[in-house]
């Protein structure tokens, strides 16, 4: 019998690989290339089987546009650090390429003053988009719903959010992220902290309670079909017409536990909603940081929304600055 | 799974958690309240790390006390010109201590003195030192608001080195220059900054320029407040110097809820506002006039002279040397300029040295007696 308790897939059926079911409009498996195989240790993780490959136009054009993204940032930090390979591994999380300086505004700088750095967000956000349009397409011609098309369509809104419309809204290139792998982190911190601390964004909250709340849901969901899945719970798109024993016990324990419980089908709703709200709600939060609230903390204040703590010191610090006489 | 495979799978398991641990601190790490209880205002220590730290914050013992009396040390010794009112007693036991603090043992007097003729000026180490005495007299006498009565002597940055350990240079950055790779300043792992890739060199802009630190709105809503989270993250770099400087977290001078809110931060941020005056105000009163006279070899990839930052004194200590005064043992000669002993005939005036009045502690009255009465030696 399969055991579904461990990470890995301890058991692999294995089956002449097959190209999938006809598509629904002309009966036809069109647009599937490739001769599908079997790699066991993929099998470990999802399914052991290995194409058929679509890609088309759209995923033609995302991998190019990508792959041009990714030479002009890549190659920007092999610039900056004198073209040394070793360097390069060395201090790549640390490396990035930058938007423009502020000066800049919304014009085209320089390359090397953020002219780069447009140019890879252009072919990044095109590949992406195309990316987006093949989920979509791909999802249609299924006969699928395009769910997954808009869970990715979330995400996208706060990455275009980020890149292109507050700085379109800020008047200055210089206000988006830049691409590296630290770089990022440390900005979103300046970011925060540059807007009176975004903890005190409203639709940071919601983000955050998305995000974990995402998580939280993702583990209930999943434990609980592992813990039925010695009674079929894995099989859960019958179960949603056809209760059985696995999806009986799953709701009764949950009803025992916390006096309700999820079906086998609103659980997914739960889980896509979380999901894409957090994206969704952390873009708009983002969004109105310096176009519509510049202080989050002050804000927060304004809306009774802070904590006032005791006064611990013997008295409130005084800014020097304000002191008459002081230097600037 | 064979035992082989079994060995190799625990072998590279151990790898991949040495690899996602490795920028990690062993604990175990205590916490110390610096702020109302419950909003996550502590200070983190190490005790390992605190107690490695300890044994390089062990404060020397002091020269043995100077005989009273005697004639000045202007007027024994030619060319003195920052220290010529002191008592002869007190000005050699001085110079003592310098050479324990500063010098190279294997050198000794003679890394700052040319030969026999002590008074010759012909080593840039000796022109270096005078500057550096009429620092630290500058420091004690007017940076009290953030050396307070503790004060400074030259062991507090030099710790018995001829050249601080914490000193800085402007960053060379040439990537601007080229048709790609532009590093704006930032994104390179420095020390100086804890190993962020925010701009490596905080310290050009706001510890010898006076470029506005401050970048947070004054209102909730935009008022025109036109800084960018560019700026914000040069002082961001300023800032986790300024911790890692002093061994401390963020809480140690901000409310980090509202890290711009004076009326929440604990009393030692008004502290080390000065503590960025005061390194801004030396590095171009004291440090950057020395530019000349340093060798090449002791310049950055600039040319530029060393500077100094936060760390150059506290070398990661929340107090240098732990808040221990060692100037105390050595008032007369390092908290004030000291008045000059009246010039004898041959005596040259020291030149554009303006002796202010002395504060009542280092008050010199002349040879018979100069100093450092009822001071402690």
């Amino acid at each position: 019998m399969a055991e579904y308790q461990n990470i890995f897939t301890r058991v692999q059926v294995t089956a002449p690989p097959y190209p999938g079911v006809p598509l629904p409009n002309d009966g036809s498996i069109g647009g599937r290339d490739g001769k599908p195989f079997l790699q066991h240790l993929i099998g470990k993780f999802g399914d052991a089987q290995i194409g058929p490959i679509y890609l088309g136009w759209t995923g033609l054009t995302s991998l190019l546009f990508g792959f041009i993204a990714f030479e002009i940032i890549g190659l920007n930090m092999l610039a900056s650090v004198g073209w040394n390979w070793i360097e390069f591994v060395r201090q790549l999380p640390w490396l990035a390429l930058e938007p423009p300086p502020p000066s800049y505004g919304l014009s085209f700088p320089p390359l090397n003053q953020g002219g780069w750095w447009l140019i890879a967000g252009f072919f990044l956000t095109a590949s992406v988009l195309l990316w987006w349009l093949r989920t979509y397409q791909r999802a249609k011609a299924h006969g699928m719903g395009p769910h997954i098309a808009w869970a990715f369509g979330a995400a996208i809104w706060l990455y275009l959010v980020l890149g292109f419309f507050r700085p379109i809204l800020m008047g200055s290139w210089g206000e988006a992220v830049p691409f590296g792998i630290f770089p990022h982190l440390d900005w979103t911190a300046a970011f925060s902290i540059r807007y009176g601390n975004l903890f005190y964004n409203p639709f940071h909250m919601l983000s955050i309670a998305f995000l974990y709340g995402a998580t939280l849901l993702f583990a209930m969901h999943a434990a609980t079909i592992l813990a039925v899945s010695r009674y079929g719970g894995e099989r859960e798109l019958e179960q949603i017409v056809d209760r059985g024993t696995a999806s009986e016990r799953a709701a009764l324990f949950w009803r025992w536990t916390m006096g309700f419980n999820a079906t086998m089908e609103s659980v997914h709703r739960w889980a896509w909603w979380f999901a894409i709200l957090c994206p969704i709600t952390g873009g708009i939060g983002i969004l109105l940081t310096g176009t519509v609230v510049d202080n989050w903390y002050l804000w927060g204040i304004k809306h009774h929304i802070v904590a006032a703590y005791p006064q611990v010191w013997a008295a409130p610090t005084v800014d020097p600055a304000s002191l008459p006489g002081a230097a600037p | 799974m064979s035992t082989t495979a079994r060995k190799l799978n625990v072998a590279a398991a151990l790898a991949l958690a040495a690899l996602v641990t490795a920028g990690c601190e062993r604990p175990p790490v205590d916490e110390v309240q610096h702020g109302y209880r419950g909003t996550g205002m502590v200070q983190m220590y190490n005790p390992r790390v605190v107690a490695e730290q300890a044994t390089h914050n062990v404060v020397p013992a002091a020269q043995p006390a100077a005989a009273e009396g005697g004639p000045s040390a202007g007027t024994v010794y030619q060319n003195v010109k920052v220290l010529g009112g002191l008592s002869v007693g007190e000005f050699s036991r001085t110079m003592l201590a310098i050479t324990a603090w500063v010098a190279p043992k294997e050198q000794g007097c003679a890394y700052c003195h040319e030969g026999a003729n002590f008074a010759d000026d012909s080593k840039y180490t000796k022109v270096v030192a005078r500057k550096m005495l009429q620092m630290t007299q500058k420091i004690n006498a007017d940076w009290k608001p953030h050396v307070q009565a503790t004060g400074v002597t030259c062991y507090t940055c030099h710790r018995g080195k001829p050249v601080p350990e914490y000193v800085w240079f402007k960053d060379v950055d040439n990537t601007a220059a080229g048709g790609l790779g532009n590093r704006a300043g930032q994104n390179r792992s420095t020390a100086a900054i804890n190993g962020a890739s925010l701009p490596s060199d905080p310290f050009t802009p706001f510890l010898l320029g006076a470029e506005p630190i401050r970048f947070t709105g004054a209102t909730a809503l935009p008022t025109g407040n036109r800084k960018s989270i560019k700026q914000a993250e040069w002082t961001f770099a300023l800032m986790t110097h300024m911790s890692q400087g002093l061994g401390v977290n963020c809480t140690y001078c901000h409310n980090s809820r509202a890290f711009n809110d004076w009326s929440q931060s604990p009393p030692q941020r008004a502290v080390a506002w000065h503590g960025i005056r005061m390194a801004r105000a030396l590095n171009n009163e004291f440090m950057v006039p020395l530019t000349e006279v340093f060798p090449a070899d002791r310049k950055g990839p600039l040319g530029d002279v060393a500077k100094l930052n936060c760390a150059t004194c506290h070398q990661g200590a929340y107090k240098p040397l732990y808040g221990a005064s060692m100037l105390k043992d050595y008032v007369t000669a390092l908290a004030a300029p000291v008045a000059a002993a009246p010039p004898p005939a041959e005596a040259v005036p020291a030149e554009g040295e303006a002796a202010p009045p002395a504060a009542a502690e280092t008050s010199s009255t002349g040879d018979a007696s100069p100093n450092g009465a009822g001071q402690p030696g």
